[in-house]
């Protein structure tokens, strides 16, 4: 994965599908999935795959008293739910479902704090193996150049951003594998908004950004 | 890129098929018939136990679900790497949780072993990564509320399809296939412990996705 790309990787998607990425990547994914029908339609696809594999698993014998036990625990539980007749409406705002569950609302839920000439940040709380924050960039404003030790996934909710000839709008994605150093540009005009998740620290080339980063935690 | 993998055309549909005889030798095409049909009164029946339960609280439903699915789950779980007590103990989470939400279920989205499947799955993220499973949004629904039957037919049998393709992929193929689902293990990890280089188990992950795609894009009339 030494390329950039605009959609989800097969890896990060199966991986995702099979549930094996720490829980920033996973929320990345599930952000991009709500606004990509394809990678939608992929995970399904790889959803299925995981059916049809448990489907085939030899069967493994069960405590005696297991069907009693599951009976006597549905028989206090409180569903099951008959649906909705009426469709739940769906939320629209810049920030997608998942990731407003983290933020605890839209854009304007979200507590900014500085990191940086134009840029701001927020971290979101996520377990460990990788981290996961939301970047404000001012239009026009570059990131400093960084190279990373882990993986970087880049999702951008609005505004966009260039990174040499590749440009980045609502929805895209950017991978950028280990060793790769870039230089995001936010495009002028409108302020660019991502969601970004590293599973190792960044390392920027610059002295400054290096001896700010402990403090901007990135 | 995605649409090159195992991606459908569109979105909110799965695949449509074409070429896949050519893929099949002739043994195993003729085979597949009787897969096919099996699997897919099976899903009918899940599918029915489901309506059943969220309509009725039907426990005979749940019954018949927890026989052919529990052991199943349980296994999955186990391997896993739960260990045999706490792959009990988060099945019997599994089928609750089936109980409770069997009115999410919608056929025309995914196969009942499918949706089984993804609540084990986030079981298991939930107990070995102690952390929460961001989920998309959900599309927004369109006119129909209820999925029409049709489309729930035509689901069943792409998830068929897929199913059989599985069930003939060569050997190492399939296994680590199975191991990337089913091991809470990473490529790398995957390679240290099969002693073959990364590139070599990437590329072979690849290749049987790209063999269940090919069998995915066969023609419906074909089988």
């Amino acid at each position: 994965m030494t390329s950039l790309t605009h959609h989800l990787t097969e890896d990060l998607l199966m991986a995702y599908a099979a549930g094996n990425l720490p829980e920033a990547f996973s929320l990345v994914v599930a952000t991009h999935i709500s606004l990509c029908d394809d990678c939608r339609a992929a995970l399904a696809a790889l959803e299925c795959v995981g059916g049809n594999l448990l489907e085939e698993c030899a069967p493994s014998p069960l405590a005696d008293d297991a069907l009693a036990r599951a009976l006597a625990r549905i028989a206090d539980a409180p569903g099951p739910i008959a649906r909705p007749a009426i469709p739940a409406p769906v939320r629209r705002g810049v920030l997608p479902a998942p990731l407003q569950g983290y933020v605890g609302g839209d854009l304007e839920a979200v507590r900014w704090r500085p990191a940086g000439p134009g840029v701001r940040q927020a971290i979101l709380p996520v377990g460990d193996g990788a981290t996961a924050r939301l970047l404000h960039i001012r239009g026009g404003q570059s990131v400093p150049d960084h190279g990373h030790r882990g993986m970087e996934l880049t999702l951008v909710l609005q505004g966009a951003f260039r990174d040499g000839a590749a440009r980045f709008a609502r929805g895209d994605i950017e991978i950028v594998a280990e060793e790769v150093e870039h230089c995001p540009v936010a495009e002028e005009g409108e302020d660019c908004i991502c969601l970004a998740a590293t599973d190792a620290p960044l390392r920027f080339r610059g002295m400054l950004p290096r001896l700010a980063q402990p403090f901007l935690q990135i | 890129m995605l649409t090159e993998t195992l991606m459908p055309e569109k979105a909110g549909a799965l695949p449509r098929m074409a070429g896949y005889a050519a893929l099949m030798p002739g043994g195993a095409l003729a085979r597949r018939k009787v897969i096919v049909s099996v699997d897919q009164d099976d899903e009918a029946r899940w599918v029915e136990c489901l309506k059943k339960i969220s309509e009725a609280r039907d426990q005979a439903a749940f019954t018949a679900l927890f026989r052919h699915f529990a052991p199943r789950v349980k296994s999955f779980l186990a391997r896993s790497g739960t260990g045999e007590a706490l792959a009990e103990e988060c099945m019997q989470d599994v089928m609750a949780t089936v109980w409770i939400k069997a009115y999410m279920f919608d056929p025309s989205r995914a196969s009942v072993a499918t949706w089984v499947f993804t609540i084990a799955r986030n079981r298991k993220i939930d107990m070995l990564r102690r952390q929460r499973r961001p989920e998309p949004e959900d599309l927004p629904w369109g006119p129909e509320a209820e999925p029409g039957p049709a489309e729930a037919l035509a689901f069943r049998q792409e998830a068929a399809r897929l199913g059989t393709a599985l069930q003939t992929l060569p050997p190492p193929q399939r296994e680590l296939i199975e191991r990337a689902f089913f091991g809470d293990l990473s490529h790398g990890e995957i390679a240290r412990e099969t002693g073959l280089p990364l590139g070599t188990i990437k590329s072979r992950i690849r290749l049987a996705l790209d063999r269940l795609r090919h069998a995915m894009k066969s023609p419906p009339d074909q089988t």
